[in-house]
């Protein structure tokens, strides 16, 4: 969208009529995306309701009451919901602090011909697919808590490895939008600080970082939002079965956990298990949502700063 | 408001940082540098042990064991090697049911097979070879003497060290034993599943991101257009597989045939439309407005200017984005769990509305199992996808790089 084609919209009068036929084209396949959100909202909507109105179920227990045993009529979202964000927390927990040192040292301290090798390897990290992930928290994370921790205390399935391995799934995210945060920072402010007697260091965490803080909040932001969408590492990693608990070292199903385990089997049509895919899957859609349009907010308002 | 509450979060976290202040500066410049090493080198390693436990998984001693004996079957002089071909297939006519017999026949004519092959069959139909127990290559390298002793203490077994990621793990059809087992129609069902998701989402992103970059004005309705492309991305993917389920498998039934490998592919295709779409307009911003001005300046009209200048002129970039939504859909597996692979197939994919299953998927009931064994089939088809990835990402970037040094020169 540039005023560039503003420029020749003027002749559109002219245009022959097969030019307006593909200009409509190109605007109906533009507004297909908007089509698709439509989608999400009313589909997702339309099959919420049907679990909404079901006799077993009420709007009320779904929010409030902290057991999900679908095999005993008792559909309350929170020991999912918690569990999800148990593993997002145990995840930004790990990725925010290391993924924040990655990028500081990538952006104010390497040298180019370093960041040029680094980059690359950090963009394999973030391309490997979330089901390898999901191999390697159960496989070698597991394992590796139980032989520290021993295995009595920490389940075989358990939130921590899960929770740990969607820390190493976002870190990428985080160094790469952080790097590009402390990137944009202008060079005169850094140029001032140093000229005020301020050591590179003293000018990094105090002058350059807190520059570039809404677009890291904005990064870890994200990176919460992808790791609440995160689902083959804790549909493999964190355990078949809702537990309302607080510890991340027993075994507790998540949102997503808990869709892909029931959608797997030939789910049949207007079934309660059906519909409460995607009564989870429409709250699943406004948190992750809410989080990407809170973080766009702030890159924007960043932007505007700067430029 | 979240900023404030980023920035008091950030101020504690300072004021926790500052007992631990370092008084000497030199000293706290070092320190400080270090940290933000190791967590570089953390980064590194972690994808150092990931890709090492991979390899580690797919190599190792198996032990063996046959249900029926080697001198069983073939007496107890002859060396089932040095058999010829028609006395190969005696063995299996005599030992085996007709039906299986029939399908193998029919699958691949036994008399045009080749020995080894043959002996492959014997092995998993008339020996009914069994796995005992798999070590990994690291614990077969260093606890060989125990391993040796298990091997001893058992009868009638044999100790092999086995190569996962072999041949016939590529060619064989999904096997209920892990030893057999392949990825033949998990392969080629990614193929497809990626095929159709290109053949929806690749028009339709392109011809989106020309409207936007090319004849959108500004105005409140494609600015949303633009917002929600951005917020698309940023959707899980198993919502898609959701979207999927309800449009594609129930609301287009008649169309799609429900959970088949036509639904799948369109649902991916969804995933994709937002990455092509960004990526193309990317593309299309870096060609030039000289280039476009010029066009306009023999005359040319909009489209003609896109369609012979613009769309030249940024392919490259196009196919970089094209690329990378190719490595995001082939390893993407939740939405397709949920538009509803099959769990145990043992058919390739024949066409539009065949049942399907795929890489990621295969994987991911692979390590769902608790057998040991399976988890080295798990790892070797873990690697054909990593390589797969890997490679198409590596492509992409020496394809940017490519792009922009031309930039450059010119």
């Amino acid at each position: 969208m540039k005023n560039r084609s503003v420029v020749h919209n003027s002749f559109l009068i002219n245009t022959p009529i097969h030019e307006k036929i593909i200009q409509s084209l190109l605007f109906l396949s533009a507004l297909f995306s908007i089509v698709i959100t439509v989608f999400f909202v009313v589909l997702l909507s339309k099959d919420a309701l049907l679990f909404v109105q079901d006799k077993t179920t009420s709007l009320r227990g779904f929010f409030f009451t902290t057991s999900w045993q679908p095999s005993i009529q008792q559909y309350g979202v929170l020991p999912l919901l918690n569990a999800t964000m148990m593993t997002s927390i145990i995840a930004i927990a790990l990725a925010t602090p290391v993924g924040l040192c990655v990028a500081i040292y990538l952006s104010e301290y390497a040298s180019t011909k370093f960041r040029n090798i680094v980059k690359p390897i950090i963009e394999i990290l973030a391309g490997i697919p979330s089901v390898v992930y999901g191999y390697f928290a159960v496989l070698t994370v597991t394992p590796v808590l139980q032989a520290l921790l021993g295995p009595e205390v920490i389940e075989i399935y358990n939130n921590l490895s899960a929770g740990l391995v969607i820390g190493i799934l976002i870190l990428p995210i985080i160094i790469t939008i952080g790097e590009d945060a402390l990137h944009a920072v202008p060079k005169s402010l850094r140029m001032g600080a140093l000229a005020m007697g301020a050591t590179k260091l003293e000018c990094t965490l105090s002058v350059v970082f807190p520059a570039a803080l809404s677009g890291i909040s904005a990064a870890i932001i994200i990176a919460f939002s992808r790791a609440v969408g995160e689902t083959m590492i804790v549909a493999l990693a964190a355990g078949a079965g809702s537990n309302f608990t607080f510890n991340p070292l027993k075994a507790a199903e998540t949102l997503t956990g808990y869709i892909v385990r029931i959608s797997g089997g030939d789910i049949s049509y207007n079934t309660i298990d059906y519909t409460s895919i995607f009564i989870l899957g429409l709250l699943l859609f406004f948190i992750t949502l809410g989080l990407n349009m809170i973080s766009q907010a702030i890159t924007k308002r960043y932007q505007e700063k700067y430029d | 408001m979240i900023k404030l509450l980023f920035r008091s979060l950030f101020r504690f976290l300072a004021y926790l940082l500052s007992f631990f202040q370092i008084k000497n500066k030199k000293i706290r410049e070092l320190v400080y540098i270090i940290v933000f090493q190791l967590c570089l080198v953390f980064t590194f390693l972690t994808l150092l042990t990931l890709i090492l436990r991979v390899i580690d998984e797919s190599f190792g001693f198996v032990l063996t064991k046959n249900t029926k004996q080697v001198s069983e079957v073939f007496g107890e002089t002859t060396d089932p090697n040095s058999l010829t071909k028609t006395q190969l297939i005696n063995v299996m006519k005599d030992n085996m049911r007709r039906g299986t017999v029939r399908t193998l026949d029919t699958e691949k004519p036994l008399a045009q097979r080749t020995e080894e092959n043959l002996l492959d069959l014997i092995n998993e139909f008339v020996l009914e070879e069994r796995v005992i127990k798999t070590w990994s290559l690291y614990e077969s390298i260093f606890t060989l003497h125990s391993i040796r002793r298990i091997h001893e203490s058992t009868p009638h077994s044999q100790l092999k060290f086995r190569n996962w990621i072999n041949l016939t793990f590529l060619i064989n059809k999904q096997s209920s034993f892990p030893e057999f087992t392949g990825i033949r129609s998990a392969l080629l069902g990614s193929v497809f599943i990626v095929c159709i998701a290109l053949a929806f989402s690749l028009p339709l992103g392109v011809a989106s991101a020309v409207y936007l970059e090319e004849y959108a004005t500004k105005n409140r309705l494609n600015s949303i257009i633009q917002t929600n492309i951005y917020n698309l991305t940023g959707i899980p993917s198993i919502l898609y597989g959701i979207l999927g389920l309800a449009i594609f498998v129930r609301l287009l039934l008649p169309l799609t045939q429900g959970r088949t490998i036509l639904s799948a592919g369109l649902t991916l295709g969804l995933l994709c439309l937002p990455i092509i779409i960004i990526n193309s307009q990317e593309a299309i911003k870096a060609v030039p407005n000289s280039l476009r001005n010029s066009s306009y300046g023999v005359g040319a009209t909009k489209w003609q200017t896109v369609w012979h200048h613009v769309l030249p002129g940024s392919y490259e970039r196009i196919l970089t984005g094209v690329i990378l939504a190719i490595s995001r859909a082939i390893g993407e597996t939740a939405p397709l769990v949920v538009v509803g692979a099959a769990t145990f197939i043992t058919t390739d994919p024949t066409g539009l509305f065949s049942k399907f299953t795929a890489l990621p998927i295969q994987i991911y009931q692979w390590t769902a199992r608790p057998q040991e064994s399976y988890h080295h089939v798990a790892a070797a088809a873990i690697i054909i996808l990593l390589f797969l990835i890997i490679s198409l990402n590596s492509t992409a970037i020496i394809l940017r790089k490519r792009v922009s040094q031309r930039k450059i020169e010119q």
